[in-house]
């Protein structure tokens, strides 16, 4: 079976060990000072040349936060975030564009080489003039605050979807983003977003319009670089009438050693028939084996199914970051809606991570699957917390979950923490959880055939994650085993 | 779970209540210190509000509303053959008899085998249910004026003993009773209690219970809240079980208007048991909570709950349950389900089922479901001539059967299907 040669191949490939994608970049950046106040609310609008409503719309959603108190009932214990002892804007200096990849700062082609970005595709995302896109898939990256280029959007914009940085949409598309933005996920949604609101930098824009297929994946790099610089990205995909699109998103972070916080927010948007399959393959750096440096990542991740048989698919694999605050959700109000939530949670050494879903059922004969895998190891502690929720319009709402966790080693936690919330007679709602350990007849049987511990540990912790496994794309999907093989060291044995 | 949520509490019910205490430190029995102590912590931080994790479904505000009466001198206004409940089948069975929180002599039977005394008289909070851990049962610690202190000496059989709380108004002025109970069972003793909690009118019974079970004791504890649909049943349970003792108890809901139940069962020795299974049957706008928390301490013990709720009208059910794992109880096997029939567009279950692992040698599950009832089982019964209503009734009664079986004394078992019968005489 190919799947298990290539587990096979990982668990090889696993030998270096220590955290593969912590390289930093060293290119110049401009900073803005340090601290959070209006006038760097003020002053990242003013960089992006924003218009005065959105101005207006970031100091309200900053006036909120400062109200607002930092949320405490997550399974999470770090030490108190001081927001005023991080950049809230950072971008690479702007030069006119190279002539060719050699004027490109060797830096930031080493960087794409790590991250495994073609060759074809570097020189574009270096913003090397006159060069075009042929591979299959449009890449966004966003390197710190700011979307270092977009690539095949030209073969996009010739189906009419538009796939570009944020800052770039409010200028070219403004009635688009100031229609959207915010409408999943309000500026006063909780205290992370609130922030995010504020002072977010870049991001991602896709909109699909009726009826079109879009005609690859998209997918966007996240990095944190840049040393003490919080990342506040905003994505917002629309998917109109009987669109489809499927986004890939995947983060890396060179390795600090002071923990930078990261507050995301991701809205996205389906209209009737409509499909959006968002996934996320999330390694960012998860501090040493003491739990030190790593990163904060709090973020709020949200899709409304608006229209009538409309579908938002979210696939998570999380390796990455020293804490986790994570709710991929949905908002089913079409009728005949779907919500799909698949998350493989791996935490090891020191790492910290409290994520789930919410399904909220609004809409009649609504739908929604969660299918979560919790992972823990080292002295790490894990949490499933997720919502159901029917209200009582939602007649025939259907919601299944399952919910499994693996411990390994003792040192270690599991938990899980789900709501159920049903106001509706005709609904049905099903939740199952587990938790156990790596049988010793398994173990035994890989160990028997030749295979260390660590790699049948590797082997069976990738059967466990199959269901979830084989919902990603197939080039995330690869990645993501290998990512869980290497996470997975120095935890056995 | 959006939103920040504000640490700050809000104004609370509990100034009543603490006026109360405060016109009558001098007559209450006991010692004052332990009471002062609990007085603090409700002027200090109120009564538990829906801001708090653990309370997020069940609001307390509706006992502000109400203007619960001083405190009883003796029971009044009692007619004891119509107020208390049916206990046919119990003939000749021992029993302690509480009106409106007071112990009856003159109602009850003590048993043989058990030495019971009184609270009144001796007072004795216990160690386990702590004031500062829980408002409830700093509630109770500032104001219990009675209570059964039970105990069953090593390798005795005390068979089965009934516990009845009866309360009632005083001629339609609300009152309020902090019952406080404690069992005991030395090393091998053995106990059946089977506590009733039944009245008439509007009052608050506000019992905590403290059970210690030593090696090898077995308690079964069959509890049945019917209170008055006017009442406020808030009762906390705290068991520690020690190395092969086993604790198993059954609830069945079906009264008051809102209802608490919070269960604290710790496995503090290897090879325990704890079975928590409780039903609610509510209708009309009940509110019931059941809250439970399983903590395993010691390795190879065994924990099983099963929750049922049977939802008419406008009521609401509520299940909160934990079972936490602590990193020395290995080979723990923890079991949790909960499911819910919703027989009306306007009931609502809530259910929060968690489990908290730190150990890796465990095998923990849990599951719920929500429904209606299966349409394909339905209309299996009215192909078959068996008129609507009944096939509904029937299908229920097969839904509780599951965890009314786990009831296995046959006189407890017998009164609750009676229970169950005369609910269905009520058309939902």
């Amino acid at each position: 079976m190919p799947a298990i040669a290539e587990t096979l191949n990982t668990v090889q490939s696993v030998a270096d060990s220590g955290y593969k994608w912590g390289f930093e970049t060293d290119i110049e950046m401009d900073f803005a000072p340090k601290g959070l106040n209006t006038d760097i609310v003020r002053l990242i609008s003013e960089r992006k040349g924003e218009p005065a409503w959105l101005l207006e719309w970031r100091l309200r959603a900053y006036a909120a936060w400062l109200e607002m108190e930092e949320p405490v009932w997550a399974l999470l214990n770090f030490p108190k975030i001081d927001y005023q002892d991080s950049y809230y804007y950072a971008a690479p200096k702007k030069k006119a564009g190279p002539q060719s990849l050699d004027e490109v700062d060797p830096e930031l082609l080493r960087m794409y080489e790590k991250l495994g970005i073609p060759v074809s595709e570097r020189a574009i995302l270096a913003g090397v003039e006159g060069t075009q896109a042929r591979a299959p898939m449009a890449v966004d990256a966003v390197f710190d605050s700011v979307s270092v280029a977009t690539t095949f959007r030209s073969t996009l914009a010739k189906s009419g979807v538009i796939f570009c940085p944020i800052s770039e949409a409010v200028r070219d598309y403004p009635e688009l983003v100031r229609k959207y933005l915010g409408s999943v996920v309000p500026p006063t949604d909780n205290y992370f977003a609130a922030l995010n609101s504020a002072v977010f930098t870049d991001g991602s824009f896709v909109f699909i319009p009726k009826g079109v297929a879009c005609p690859m994946e998209l997918s966007t790099y996240f990095r944190i670089n840049a040393k003490n610089t919080g990342q506040f990205e905003r994505t917002l995909i629309v998917a109109e009438e009987g669109a489809s699109v499927s986004y890939l998103e995947g983060c890396t972070a060179p390795m600090r050693d002071e923990n930078q916080l990261h507050a995301a927010v991701v809205e996205l948007v389906a209209l009737d028939d409509a499909k959006i399959k968002y996934s996320t393959v999330q390694n960012w750096y998860p501090g040493d084996a003491n739990g030190r440096g790593g990163i904060y990542n709090f973020v709020t991740k949200r899709g409304a199914c608006r229209g009538a048989r409309s579908k938002i698919s979210w696939t998570q694999v999380e390796t990455g970051s020293a804490i986790t605050w994570k709710y991929p959700s949905c908002v089913l109000q079409g009728e005949g809606s779907v919500g799909e939530f698949y998350s493989v949670a791996l935490t090891n050494n020191m790492q910290q991570a409290d994520t789930g879903t919410k399904m909220i059922h609004i809409g009649r004969n609504t739908t929604s699957t969660i299918v979560s895998k919790g992972i823990s190891a080292g002295r790490s502690n894990n949490t499933y917390r997720g919502l159901v929720r029917i209200l009582p319009r939602a007649s025939g709402a259907r919601n299944h979950t399952q919910c499994d966790s693996l411990l390994i080693g003792d040192q270690c936690g599991a938990h899980t923490v789900p709501y159920i919330e049903c106001r509706n007679a005709g609904a049905k709602v099903e939740h199952e959880a587990t938790t156990s350990k790596i049988a010793e007849d398994q173990l035994f049987y890989c160990r028997q055939r030749g295979l260390s511990e660590e790699e049948a540990v590797g082997m069976i912790v990738n059967g466990f994650c199959r269901e979830v496994l084989k919902e990603l794309p197939m080039e995330f999907a690869v990645e993501a085993q290998k990512l869980l093989a290497v996470s997975l060291e120095g935890s056995v044995g | 779970m959006s939103g920040a949520v504000s640490l700050v509490p809000a104004a609370s019910p509990a100034d009543g209540f603490l006026s109360r205490y405060e016109g009558l430190t001098q007559r209450l029995p006991g010692m004052a210190e332990p009471r002062r102590a609990a007085a603090d912590i409700l002027r200090r931080r109120g009564l538990p509000h829906v801001r708090e994790e653990g309370w997020r479904y069940t609001n307390l505000a509706a006992l502000a509303d109400v203007r619960f009466h001083e405190p009883l001198t003796e029971a009044s206004g009692f007619v004891p053959d119509t107020d208390l409940p049916d206990l046919d089948g119990f003939d000749g069975v021992p029993r302690l008899v509480f009106l409106q929180g007071r112990f009856s002599a003159a109602e009850s039977v003590l048993p043989d085998a058990a030495i019971v005394r009184s609270f009144a008289a001796s007072a004795e909070f216990g160690v386990l249910p702590q004031p500062e851990r829980d408002r409830l049962v700093a509630l109770n610690t500032m104001l219990a004026e009675d209570g059964a202190i039970i105990e069953v000496p090593e390798d005795t059989d005390a068979g089965t003993l009934l516990l009845v709380s009866a309360g009632r108004d005083i001629h339609g002025t609300p009152i309020a009773f902090h019952p406080r109970h404690t069992l005991r069972l030395a090393r091998g003793a053995r106990l059946t209690v089977v506590e009733i909690h039944c009245g008439d009118g509007q009052y608050l019974n506000n019992p905590v219970t403290e059970i210690t079970l030593a090696l090898h004791a077995r308690l079964t504890h069959v509890r049945l809240q019917n209170e008055s649909p006017e009442a406020f049943h808030l009762a906390t349970i705290y068991a520690d079980v020690a190395a092969d003792a086993s604790y198993d108890s059954f609830t069945l809901s079906t009264g008051a208007r809102l209802a608490r139940v919070d269960v604290h069962a710790r496995l503090a020795g290897a090879q325990g048991h704890v079975a928590i299974n409780a039903a609610q049957l509510l209708r009309g706008r009940q509110h019931s909570d059941f809250a439970t928390v399983v903590d395993h301490d010691a390795p190879g013990c065994a924990s099983r709950q099963t929750i049922k709720h049977v939802l008419a009208d406008h009521a609401r059910g509520v299940f909160q349950g934990k079972i936490e794992v602590a990193q020395a109880a290995q080979k723990t096997d923890g079991y949790q389900m909960n499911q819910a029939l919703l027989l009306s567009p306007d009931a609502e279950i809530d259910c929060k089922p968690q489990l908290e692992i730190f150990a890796d040698d465990v095998k923990c599950s849990h599951g719920a479901t929500v429904g209606d009832l299966d349409p394909d089982q339905f209309f299996y019964l009215i192909s078959r001539g068996i008129p609507r209503e009944e096939a509904r009734a029937m299908l229920v009664r097969a839904f509780l059967g599951e965890v009314l079986d786990m009831v296995e004394d046959e006189r407890a078992r017998a009164m609750l299907d009676r229970v169950v019968d005369a609910w269905w005489t009520v058309p939902v």
